[in-house]
């Protein structure tokens, strides 16, 4: 079939583990409520995959072998791999397809070099979106990664290469394929910074990512990203991998700075397939 | 210059109950099977965080270890400052303090 669907949220674990804590609760919710027809959309979408490209924070992959873009293939993955008390979400078994992953990955791999993984242990990044995108874990995942930790980073010109090399695997299997991608964008995470957002420059991010805009999108470098949206700003790689996959404009459902407990601008956002 | 080693030895905790069984059980025999400068591994006995933050030791696997060891998220922040305060600039790695220190969340403010 085709890729039927296409968007991009936050992952940070204080969406879900700091959720008690939030002081404006009518805002928390507001985000839940866009996550929640995140999923509506994707089942309305008559998704039979969701593909979620994640920012994995070594839970799997270290600095002994650290692969740029790595995919799962296996017919089972686990998570979340944090205390579930931590964050809030209870570790389970969630269901994967081995098969699909491989006529995937058999066609990623005519351009891009991508690693697999018959072993995958779900963190926050993939965790947190599936509680609120597959409660029920109805849906067989697949699991990417695009290693957004530390440098050396896979530069954006050839994270953008990936998305449109996932386009073209998804358009060459028969099942309904759906794709999310998770991540920050300007965000301090896990330093004494947390909660620091740089909202004028996730506005711009953001807006250059709903118009789609390649030229726009891949003009950024580390360094300044560094500077201007900290360690977690490196995460803008998997939204343009969607943006990549999608080659649409698309509808941002919501942004707001205004959680800062989370330690993310919290986003929730799809492209106009 | 054992960085490396520091976070490795950290990733197999956060992901690894054998390892963390280990930890708590023997702790010196664990430390043993890695390279680490008296100062690291003595960051680790202690489980002080903000030393092992000032030696670099990346956020996404340091905040992972501060639940590990039951720590409080707010508690977790000002360990990192107060790691800072006593040992100076964080020496290594990206995650280094940018903030002079402030909270950047009313609820911690309002504690």
């Amino acid at each position: 079939m085709s890729l039927v669907y296409a968007g991009v949220c936050s992952h940070a674990p204080g969406i879900t583990g700091r959720a008690d804590l939030v002081e404006n609760t009518a805002l928390r919710d507001e985000f839940y409520a866009n996550l929640h027809k995140m999923r509506d959309e994707i089942s309305a979408a008559g998704a039979q995959a969701l593909l979620i490209v994640a920012a994995e924070h070594f839970a799997n992959f270290f600095m002994n072998n650290m692969p740029a873009y790595c995919i799962g293939m296996s017919d089972n993955y686990e998570g979340p791999i944090e205390d579930p008390a931590w964050l809030k979400i209870e570790r389970r078994k969630i269901p994967g397809n081995a098969d699909l992953s491989r006529r995937l990955t058999s066609e990623i791999m005519n351009t891009v070099d991508i690693a697999y993984a018959e072993e995958w242990k779900f963190d926050h990044g993939i965790s947190v979106p599936l509680n609120f995108l597959t409660p029920d874990y109805d849906i067989p995942v697949i699991p990417v990664n695009i290693n957004c930790q530390g440098p050396p980073l896979t530069p954006l010109p050839r994270a953008w290469a990936f998305g449109e090399a996932l386009r073209r695997a998804c358009d060459k299997v028969p099942e309904r394929i759906a794709i999310v991608g998770t991540g920050g964008i300007s965000h301090w995470p896990a330093t004494p910074d947390s909660g620091k957002i740089n909202e004028p420059w996730d506005r711009d991010f953001l807006d250059r990512l709903m118009r789609n805009d390649k030229d726009a999108l891949l003009d950024y470098d580390d360094t300044r990203t560094y500077a201007e949206a900290g360690q977690g700003g490196f995460e803008i790689r998997t939204f343009i991998a969607i943006a990549a996959a999608a080659g649409t404009t698309g509808t941002l459902h919501f942004y707001t700075a205004e959680l800062p407990i989370f330690a993310v601008g919290c986003t929730a956002a799809k492209f106009d397939l | 210059m054992s960085l490396y080693n520091l976070q490795k030895f950290l990733y197999e905790i956060n992901r690894d109950p054998g390892v963390q069984d280990r930890y708590r059980q023997d702790l010196a025999g664990l430390l043993g099977e890695f390279e680490l400068t008296e100062e690291e591994s003595g960051a680790l006995r202690n489980g002080d965080i903000g030393l092992l933050y000032v030696l670099g030791v990346n956020g996404q696997i340091l905040m992972h270890f501060a639940a590990f060891l039951g720590i409080e998220w707010f508690d977790y922040l000002d360990l990192m400052r107060k790691g800072i305060d006593t040992h100076g600039p964080v020496r290594d790695g990206i995650y280094a303090m940018t903030g002079g220190g402030q909270s950047f969340t009313v609820e911690e403010e309002k504690r």
